[in-house]
C-alpha cells in the first residue's frame, strides 16, 4: 500500500480535534474542583496559608519546557532532526523536574504541618495540585515515547500529527498550571 | 510502522478521494470479535454486555419487589440462591438496600448509558454520516474495554462478603464515606467508586470519538442540516457526557480521599457507633452539587438517544417527513443547554436558599418548552401518516406516550413548593421510571428492532416482538401508574417494609399487584432476550439492502457490511434524510439521501 493520501489542508485532523474536546473535558473536571473549592471557602473552618517556594521554581520550569517544546516543533517542521531530538530530550527532563519540584513543594508544606488531613483547605490544595501533576505525568510518558521514537535510527517518522498533539497537550497542562497557581494565590 | 498506519488510517477515516476502499487484511477471531476496532462489532459488544446487565438489574428489581409486595411471606429458594442475605427465605434489610442501589446503578449507567448510547452511537454514527469508521477506532475499542473492566469490578462487588454498595445509586456521603456506617459502605463502596471511575473513562473516550466523528468525518454533501436526527441526538448526548462526567469524577475522587485518606471534604461533626469522628469542616451538600451537576445531564444522556432514534423510526414508518426538522434540532440543543442549569431541583429540600430555588424552578419548567415542541412534532409526524406498525414503530409510539405521561409529572416535581411534599416519595419513583427509565428502554427496543437487520443480517421474530411490546407497555403503566397515587399519599421511597406502618398499611394490596405485574413484565423481557439471540443465527434472512424503505446511508451498504462499511466509494449526499411521501423516479414513495436532486425539485 502506498503512503500517498490526499488530506484536505483546511480541515483540522480528527485526532487533534479529539484532543481539543478531551481538553474541554479535563477543564470541566478542574472547574468542578475549583468551584467546590470556592463554595467551601465561604464556609467555616477555612484557613489560608502560603504556597511553598518550590511551586515558583516549578512554574518557571514548566514555562521553560513549553518554550523548548515550541523550539522542538519548529525544528521538526524545518526537518532539523538533531535539534528536534535535543529539544525533546530537554523538554522531557524539564517535565520530570517539574514533577519532582511539585513533590518537594508537598514536602515543604507537610513539614510545616500543612498536611492532607489537617484542614479541608489543605486537602483541596493537595487534590487539585496532585491531579494536575497526574496530567503532567501523562504528558511526560508521551514525551518519553516520542523521544524514544526520535532517537530510533531504524524507523523514521516524519508525520507532524503526533508532534502537533504533544505540543498542544503540553502547552495546555502548562497554561492550566499557571491558571491554577493564580487561582490558588488569589482565592484563598 | 508509520507507513502502514497512515495508509490504514486513510481508509478507515474515509479521507476524501481514496480509491482503495476494500482492504483485506488478515483477521483472526481475536481481532474480529474480541479486540475489534470495527465500530459495528464494538456496538454489538456494548449491546450484548448491556443486555446481560439489564437482565441482572431487572432481576434485582423483581427480587426487591418480592419483599415490597409480600412482606409477610418467606421464599426458601431465595436462601438457596443468596445464602445469609436471605436468611430463612426473607430478604435481609441490608440486602434490600444493596439490591435497590445496584438496580439503580446498573440500569442508569451500565444499561441506559453504555448499553444505549454506546451501542447506537457506535453503530449508527459512521453508517449514517458516511464514514468508514470512527475518528479513532483505537480509542473506541478502549472505550468498550474500559466499560468491560468497570463491569468486572461492579460484578465482583456483588460477591464480597460485606456486599455491594448500598447507600442508593446517588451514593450521598456521609453514609457512603464512612466504612463503619453500614455494611454496604465498606469494600463494596470502594469497588463502586473504582468501577464508576473506569466507567467515566469509558464514556469519555466514547464521547470524544462521537463528537469528533460527527464534526469531522461526514461524507461529501452531508452538511450538518442534512444529518438524520439520530446523529444530532447522539452528538448532543456526547457533548453532555464529555462536559458532565468529569465533574462526577472530581466528586468521586474527593469521596475516595474522604474514605481512604482521612480528609474531610464531605464530612463534619459525625458520631458513628457512639464515637465522635475527628472530621471537621466538610459539607455533605457539596457532594450533592457535584453529583447532580452530572446527575441531571445524565438523565438527558439517557433520554436524547431514545428521542433521536424514535424521531427517525416514526418518520420512516409513517412514510412522512419528520415534522419541523429544525425545531427538532433546536429543541435538542435547548435541552442540552438547560440540562446544565437545573441540577439543584434535586436539592430543593436540602436547605437550599428558597430564592435560589425559585430560579431553578423557572429553569426546570423551561425544559417543558423544548419537550413540548418535540412531542408536538412527533404527533404531527404521525398525523395522517401512512403508518406501518412494525415492532420498532410500536416501541417508538410507546416512547412518545411514556414521554408525555412521565413528562407531565415532571412539571409537578419541578415546583419547589410541591416538592416539599412529593420529594423522596413513590411519586418521584413513578416520574423518573416512566420518563427516563421505561421511555428510554422503549427507545432502545425501537432501535434494536429497527436496526437489527443491519446489525446481524436477519430479522427478529415479529410475533414475539408484538407480545413483548404489548406486555411491556401495559405492564409499565400498571406498575408505575399506581405509584403516583401512593406517592401523593406520602408513601416514601427506599423503605423496606410498609406492612407495619399504620399510614401506608392500606397499600399492601396495591404493592402486591405492582410486584405481580413487575414479574410478568420481567418475563416478557426474557422473550426479547430469547428472540434476540435465537434470531442472530436462526432468524429470517434479510434479502434486500433496504428492508424498511428508509432514506439514510446505512441502507446503502451491503447487507452484511465489512470493516469499512462501503464497497468502493462512499456515497455522496444530495438531500436531507426525510424525503418520504415524495415520488421517486422508480415510482417509490421515498428518495434516498444519495440520489441527486432532480430538475423538478428544490434544493435542500
Amino acid at each position: 500500500m502506498s503512503t500517498v493520501t490526499i488530506e484536505k489542508k483546511t480541515k483540522i485532523h480528527p485526532h487533534k480535534f479529539t484532543l481539543w474536546v478531551g481538553i474541554g473535558s479535563i477543564l470541566m473536571m478542574f472547574a468542578g474542583l475549583t468551584s467546590a473549592y470556592i463554595v467551601k471557602r465561604n464556609q467555616v473552618n477555612w484557613t489560608t496559608f502560603d504556597l511553598p517556594v518550590a511551586f515558583w521554581y516549578s512554574t518557571a520550569v514548566i514555562i521553560l519546557s513549553s518554550i523548548t517544546l515550541w523550539i522542538a516543533v519548529k525544528a521538526f517542521k524545518e526537518r532539523l532532526m538533531s535539534r528536534y531530538r535535543t529539544m525533546m530530550a530537554i523538554t522531557l527532563v524539564l517535565g520530570v523536574i517539574f514533577i519532582i519540584l511539585q513533590i518537594v513543594g508537598f514536602q515543604q508544606l507537610w513539614t510545616k504541618g500543612i498536611t492532607l488531613q489537617a484542614n479541608v483547605s489543605y486537602s483541596f490544595l493537595y487534590v487539585i495540585v496532585g491531579l494536575h501533576a497526574l496530567h503532567v505525568i501523562g504528558g511526560v510518558i508521551a514525551l518519553i515515547v516520542m523521544s524514544l521514537q526520535a532517537f530510533n535510527t531504524k524507523v523514521r517518522n516524519y508525520s507532524i500529527v503526533p508532534v502537533d498533539l504533544m505540543n498542544t497537550y503540553w502547552h495546555f497542562v502548562d497554561i492550566l498550571w499557571v491558571y491554577l497557581l493564580m487561582f490558588l494565590l488569589m482565592i484563598r | 510502522m508509520s507507513t502502514v498506519i497512515t495508509a490504514n488510517e486513510a481508509i478507515l477515516h474515509g479521507v476524501q478521494g481514496d480509491s482503495h476502499a476494500e482492504h483485506h487484511h488478515k483477521e483472526t477471531f481475536i481481532t474480529k470479535y474480541v479486540f475489534s476496532q470495527d465500530h459495528k462489532t464494538i456496538a454489538k459488544q456494548f449491546l450484548v454486555t448491556g443486555i446481560i446487565w439489564a437482565f441482572i438489574g431487572g432481576l434485582f428489581s423483581v427480587i426487591f419487589r418480592l419483599q415490597l409486595g409480600y412482606p409477610e411471606s418467606t421464599f426458601p429458594w431465595l436462601e438457596d440462591l443468596f445464602g445469609h442475605w436471605a436468611k430463612g427465605g426473607k430478604i435481609q434489610p441490608e440486602f434490600y438496600y444493596a439490591l435497590v442501589t445496584m438496580h439503580g446503578t446498573i440500569l442508569v449507567f451500565f444499561v441506559l448509558t453504555a448499553g444505549l448510547s454506546g451501542t447506537f452511537s457506535n453503530f449508527l454514527i459512521p453508517l449514517q454520516i458516511g464514514a468508514r469508521d470512527m475518528a479513532s477506532p483505537l480509542l473506541n475499542m478502549l472505550s468498550y474495554w474500559f466499560f468491560f473492566m468497570a463491569s468486572v469490578v461492579m460484578i465482583s462487588s456483588l460477591f464480597v462478603q460485606t456486599g455491594p454498595a448500598s447507600g442508593g445509586w446517588t451514593v450521598y456521603p456521609p453514609l457512603s464515606a464512612l466504612g463503619d456506617a453500614s455494611m454496604g459502605s465498606k469494600i463494596g463502596m470502594d469497588l463502586w467508586l473504582v468501577s464508576m471511575a473506569l466507567f467515566i473513562v469509558s464514556s469519555l473516550l466514547g464521547g470524544l470519538n462521537y463528537i469528533t466523528t460527527v464534526l469531522n468525518m461526514r461524507t461529501k454533501g452531508m452538511s450538518m442540516t442534512r444529518m438524520p436526527l439520530t446523529i444530532w441526538a447522539f452528538f448532543f448526548t456526547a457533548v453532555l457526557g464529555v462536559l458532565s462526567f468529569p465533574v462526577l469524577l472530581s466528586g468521586a475522587i474527593l469521596l475516595l480521599f474522604d474514605r481512604n485518606l482521612g480528609t474531610s471534604f464531605f464530612l463534619s461533626d459525625i458520631v458513628v457507633a457512639g464515637k465522635i469522628l475527628p472530621n471537621e469542616g466538610g459539607s455533605a451538600i457539596l457532594f450533592q452539587h457535584l453529583f447532580w451537576f452530572l446527575g441531571h445531564p445524565e438523565v438527558y444522556i439517557i433520554l436524547l438517544p431514545a428521542m433521536g432514534m424514535s424521531s427517525e423510526i416514526l418518520s420512516v414508518n409513517s412514510r412522512k417527513p419528520i415534522f419541523g426538522y429544525m425545531a427538532m434540532v433546536g429543541s435538542l440543543f435547548a435541552i442540552t443547554v438547560l440540562a446544565f442549569l437545573v441540577w439543584a431541583h434535586h436539592m430543593f429540600v436540602t436547605g437550599l436558599n428558597p430564592y435560589l430555588g425559585g430560579i431553578f424552578v423557572l429553569l426546570t419548567l423551561l425544559i417543558a418548552v423544548p419537550s413540548a415542541i418535540k412531542v408536538f412534532n412527533w404527533l404531527t409526524t404521525l398525523w395522517r401518516g401512512n403508518i406501518r406498525f412494525t415492532p420498532a414503530m410500536l416501541f417508538a409510539i410507546g416512547f412518545v406516550s411514556l414521554f408525555i405521561s412521565g413528562g407531565l409529572t415532571g412539571i409537578f416535581l419541578g415546583n419547589s413548593a410541591l416538592d416539599i411534599h412529593l420529594h423522596d416519595t413513590y411519586f418521584v419513583i413513578a416520574h423518573f421510571h416512566i420518563v427516563m427509565g421505561v421511555a428510554s428502554f422503549f427507545g432502545l427496543f425501537a432501535g434494536v428492532y429497527h436496526w437489527y437487520p443491519k446489525m446481524f443480517g436477519t430479522y427478529l421474530n415479529n410475533t414475539l416482538a408484538y407480545i413483548h411490546f404489548w406486555v411491556t407497555i401495559v405492564g409499565a403503566y400498571l406498575i408505575f401508574w399506581p405509584m403516583h397515587y401512593e406517592g401523593l399519599a406520602g408513601m416514601p421511597r427506599r423503605y423496606y417494609d410498609f406492612s407495619t406502618w399504620e399510614s401506608f398499611k392500606m397499600f399492601g394490596g396495591l404493592n402486591e399487584f405492582i410486584s405481580l405485574i413487575a414479574m410478568i413484565v420481567f418475563a416478557a423481557q426474557l422473550l426479547f432476550i430469547i428472540n434476540f439471540f435465537y434470531s442472530i443465527w436462526k432468524g429470517r434472512k434479510v434479502t434486500t439492502m433496504n428492508p424498511w424503505d428508509a432514506n439514510t446511508l446505512e441502507w446503502t451498504t451491503p447487507i452484511r457490511p465489512g470493516h469499512g462499511n462501503w464497497v468502493g466509494e462512499i456515497p455522496e449526499v444530495h438531500r436531507w434524510p426525510y424525503d418520504y411521501a415524495k415520488e421517486s423516479k422508480d415510482g417509490k414513495d421515498f428518495i434516498m439521501q444519495n440520489v441527486p436532486v432532480g430538475d423538478d425539485e428544490e434544493k435542500h
